[in-house]
C-alpha cells in the first residue's frame, strides 16, 4: 500500500517541505524550550537577573517531600479525571461510530464545537451553573423548594475542578477513540455476536482489545494536558486544590523564582518523556509480536 | 515594503491567466510584508520618532471614562491603554526590557522592587506642577526613598474584611474571624497573595507586618493550616464577586473593591480589623526606556490635575491621596466608611516594605506549604 514518493530519491522536494514546520518547531517551540531548562539550572541574581551556573538546587529543592507530595496528588487527580473522561468518553465515541453516515458528521460537530469557545468563557460557564445561586441550584430550589432546600454545595470543591477539567478536555478524548473504533472491521462484532456472545461481552473481549491503541493515545492526550491545566482548580477550586501547574505558575509570578518554576516545569516534561518512551516501547513489541 | 508588496500583487492579477499558485504566492508575499511592517511599527521603542501617541500600561477599568479622550483633546496625543491584572506581570514584561510603554502603574512595593532592579526612570519634579495637589502625608514616601523620587501615587488601598452585614454577627473587627475561628466554616475566602497572608497574620499576632521573623511566620503558616477546613476558597482578586454573589460572607479584600460592589448592593460591608492592617499605594511611574518622556511626565501631571482626579475618582470609588481631587468631590464620597475608613484599625495600619526576594520566596513556600497540608 506504499504508493507514496521515495524520499531518498527526491531529498530536495522533502528539504522543502520538511523545512518550515522543522523551522517553526525549532524557533518557537525548542529554541524557548532550550532557554527554559537552562534557567532550571541557574540560580536568581539580583532582582530581575538570572545566572546559568550549572547547579542542581533547584532540582534538589523540587524533589523536597512538599513538592512531590503535590506532584503526586496531581498525578493522581489527573489520572481521575483522565479515567472519568475515558468512561463517559467510550460510550459517546461508540455511538458516532455505529451512527448513520450524515449523523456522524454533525455530532463530531456537536463535539468539537466546545473548542470554539475560549476555555475561560467555559470555566465561567460552569460556575454560573454549578455556583450556590447558579442555574443547578436555582432548578432544583424550584422543583423541591416547598420541602425545605439546602443549596447544593459545588463550588469551589474537588468535584467542581473535576467537573470542570473533563468537560474541557472530553473531546481529546473523545476523538481519538473515534478514529479507532471508525477503522474497526465490523464482521468481527457480527461474528461475535453470531456465535453468542451478548452485546456487553462483545465490547468488553472484542472491541476495547481492537481499539486499545486508540485508548492509549486518547489517554496520553487527555492526561498530559490534564496534568498541566491550572485554570480549572485557580477558578474552581478549594482551599485544597492546589495542583502542581499553580504551584509553577506562582514560581513564575509571585514568587519570581524562574529557576525554581523551571525545575518543576521540568521535572513535569521528564514524567512526559518516560510515558510517551513506555507508549512507543509497548507499540514496538506489541507491533513485533 | 509596500510598494514591492503591491508590485508583487498587481502583477500577480496581472497575468491573463490568474493561476492558483500564483494568487496563492502574491498573497504570500503580501502577507509577510505586512507582518514585517506591522512589526516595525510596533516594536517602536528605540529609534521611533516621537510619534503623537503614548503608551499607559495600566490595571483595568483604573481611569476615568473620559479621562483619555479628555487628554487627547487638550494635547493632541493618543493614550493607548494595554492592561495587566497583577504587579507581578507587570514586573515580568519589563524585566525583560522595555517594549514600548511611557507611563506604568505600580504599586508601593513594586516600586521598591523596579528602583532596586533599575527599571525606573527618575521623575523630574520641575516638569510636574501638579504634585502640589498631593496630600503630605502621602508624599513622605518610605518605599521610594532615597530622593529623587521615581513616583507619584495615584490611589491608596487597605486591606480589611469585606462582608454581608445580613449574616454576619455584629461588626467584625478582629482577623479572628478570617484567621482563627469556625464560626463562619465554609463562608469565608482568603486572599492567596502570600505575603499579605502572612504579614496580616502577623498582624494578628500583635507584631509589625515588616521584618517578620521566621518563627511568626510559622506560627501564622499552622494557624493558617489548622483554619483551612473553614476557608472555602483562597481568590485571585476576585473575593469581592464572591461576596456578591452570596458564594461568601467573609473576604479579606482591599477597601477600593469592597467599595465598588457596596453601590450595587446595601448588604455590603467593610471594616479594618481592630489588630491594624497593610495599606498599600498605586503609584504612576515612567519605565526606563520609556520612548516619550516629556509626554510622559505632561499626562501623569494631567493626571494630578484636581477636576481630572475628580473625574477618575467618580468612576473608579478608590481612596485618593490627592487632596485637591478629594475636595471637589461629594461628601458621599468623602464621608463614605468603606472608602476612607477611620477608628482603631486604621491608627494601627502600617505600609508594607518589600524586604528582598528571599523573604518573598520564603512567603512563598509557607503558603504553599498550607495550600498543599
Amino acid at each position: 500500500m506504499d504508493r507514496g514518493v521515495d524520499w531518498r530519491r527526491n531529498k530536495a522536494g522533502f528539504l522543502a517541505v520538511l523545512a518550515p514546520p522543522l523551522g517553526w518547531l525549532m524557533l518557537f517551540f525548542i529554541v524557548p524550550m532550550a532557554v527554559v531548562w537552562a534557567y532550571s539550572f541557574g540560580t536568581n541574581e539580583g532582582i530581575a537577573d538570572i545566572r546559568i551556573s550549572g547547579t542542581f538546587a533547584n532540582y534538589a529543592r523540587a524533589i523536597e517531600p512538599l513538592y512531590l507530595g503535590i506532584m503526586a496528588k496531581s498525578l493522581a487527580f489527573a489520572a481521575l479525571a483522565t479515567l472519568v473522561c475515558l468512561i463517559v468518553g467510550f460510550p459517546v465515541a461508540l455511538a458516532i461510530s455505529f451512527a448513520p453516515a450524515n449523523l456522524k458528521t454533525w455530532l463530531l460537530i456537536g463535539v468539537m464545537l466546545p473548542f470554539w469557545t475560549n476555555l475561560l468563557i467555559r470555566t465561567y460557564a460552569l460556575i454560573a451553573l454549578m455556583r450556590d445561586e447558579g442555574i443547578i441550584n436555582h432548578a432544583l430550589k424550584f422543583a423541591f423548594g416547598w420541602a425545605g432546600f439546602e443549596p447544593l454545595r459545588m463550588m469551589n470543591t474537588n468535584f467542581a475542578v473535576l467537573v470542570g477539567l473533563v468537560y474541557v478536555h472530553l473531546p481529546f478524548m473523545v476523538l481519538p477513540l473515534y478514529a479507532a473504533l471508525d477503522r474497526l472491521d465490523r464482521s468481527l462484532l457480527e461474528a461475535s455476536l453470531d456465535l453468542g456472545a451478548g452485546h456487553i461481552r462483545t465490547i468488553f473481549t472484542i472491541v476495547i482489545p481492537l481499539a486499545a491503541p486508540g485508548i492509549a493515545s486518547g489517554l496520553l492526550l487527555t492526561f498530559i494536558p490534564v496534568l498541566g491545566s491550572y485554570l480549572a482548580s485557580d477558578l474552581l477550586g478549594g482551599a485544597d486544590s492546589q495542583m502542581i501547574a499553580n504551584v509553577i505558575e506562582r514560581q513564575f509570578k509571585r514568587a519570581n523564582d524562574w529557576p525554581f518554576g523551571a525545575a518543576l516545569a521540568f521535572m513535569l516534561m521528564y514524567l512526559t518523556f518516560i510515558g510517551i518512551a513506555l507508549q512507543s516501547v509497548t507499540r514496538r513489541r506489541r507491533e513485533r509480536e | 515594503m509596500a510598494e514591492l508588496e503591491g508590485a508583487a500583487i498587481w502583477q500577480g492579477l496581472s497575468q491573463s491567466r490568474l493561476s492558483r499558485r500564483g494568487l496563492l504566492s502574491s498573497l504570500g508575499v503580501a502577507a509577510i510584508g505586512f507582518t514585517l511592517q506591522a512589526c516595525g511599527q510596533g516594536s517602536g521603542s528605540k529609534g521611533d520618532p516621537a510619534g503623537d501617541k503614548i503608551n499607559f500600561y495600566t490595571w483595568d477599568t483604573y481611569i476615568g471614562a473620559t479621562t483619555l479622550a479628555d487628554f487627547e483633546t487638550a494635547n493632541g496625543i493618543k493614550v493607548q491603554t494595554s492592561y495587566f491584572a497583577t504587579n507581578d506581570e507587570l514586573f515580568a514584561k519589563l524585566k525583560a526590557g522595555n517594549p514600548g510603554y511611557d507611563v506604568i502603574v505600580p504599586s508601593n512595593e513594586f516600586v521598591t522592587r523596579m528602583r532596586l532592579a533599575k527599571m525606573l526612570e527618575p521623575l523630574d519634579m520641575a516638569k510636574l506642577p501638579n504634585i502640589k495637589n498631593i496630600a503630605p502625608e502621602f508624599m513622605e514616601a518610605d518605599y521610594d526613598s532615597p530622593p529623587p523620587r521615581h513616583s507619584v501615587p495615584y490611589t491608596w488601598l487597605v486591606l480589611g474584611i469585606g462582608y454581608r452585614k445580613s449574616r454576619v454577627n455584629g461588626t467584625p473587627d478582629s482577623w479572628k474571624w478570617l484567621f482563627d475561628s469556625d464560626l463562619y466554616k465554609g463562608r469565608i475566602a482568603l486572599t492567596s497573595e502570600a505575603a499579605d497572608l502572612i504579614r496580616l497574620g502577623a498582624k494578628f499576632m500583635g507584631k509589625s507586618l515588616n521584618g517578620v521573623d521566621p518563627a511568626t511566620a510559622k506560627a501564622v503558616e499552622d494557624m493558617l493550616i489548622r483554619q483551612k477546613p473553614n476557608i472555602k476558597a483562597f481568590h485571585e482578586d476576585n473575593g469581592q464577586d464572591m461576596l456578591l454573589a452570596g458564594d461568601v460572607d467573609l473576604v479579606l479584600e482591599t477597601n477600593g473593591d469592597i467599595a465598588q460592589i457596596a453601590v450595587e448592593d446595601p448588604d455590603i460591608a467593610f471594616v479594618v480589623p481592630k489588630e491594624g492592617s497593610l495599606l498599600n499605594a498605586d503609584t504612576l511611574c515612567i519605565p526606563k526606556g520609556a520612548p516619550r518622556p516629556d509626554q510622559a511626565h505632561n499626562f501623569i501631571n494631567f493626571l494630578l490635575d484636581a477636576t481630572v482626579g475628580k473625574h477618575i475618582i467618580e468612576t473608579i470609588l478608590y481612596p485618593t491621596p490627592n487632596a485637591a481631587a478629594k475636595l471637589l468631590m461629594p461628601e458621599s464620597y468623602r464621608a463614605n466608611p468603606i472608602i476612607f475608613p477611620t477608628g482603631a484599625g486604621m491608627d494601627a495600619s502600617e505600609w508594607g516594605k518589600f524586604e528582598g526576594a528571599d523573604k518573598a520566596r520564603a512567603f512563598e513556600e509557607a503558603i504553599t506549604r498550607v495550600r498543599a497540608a
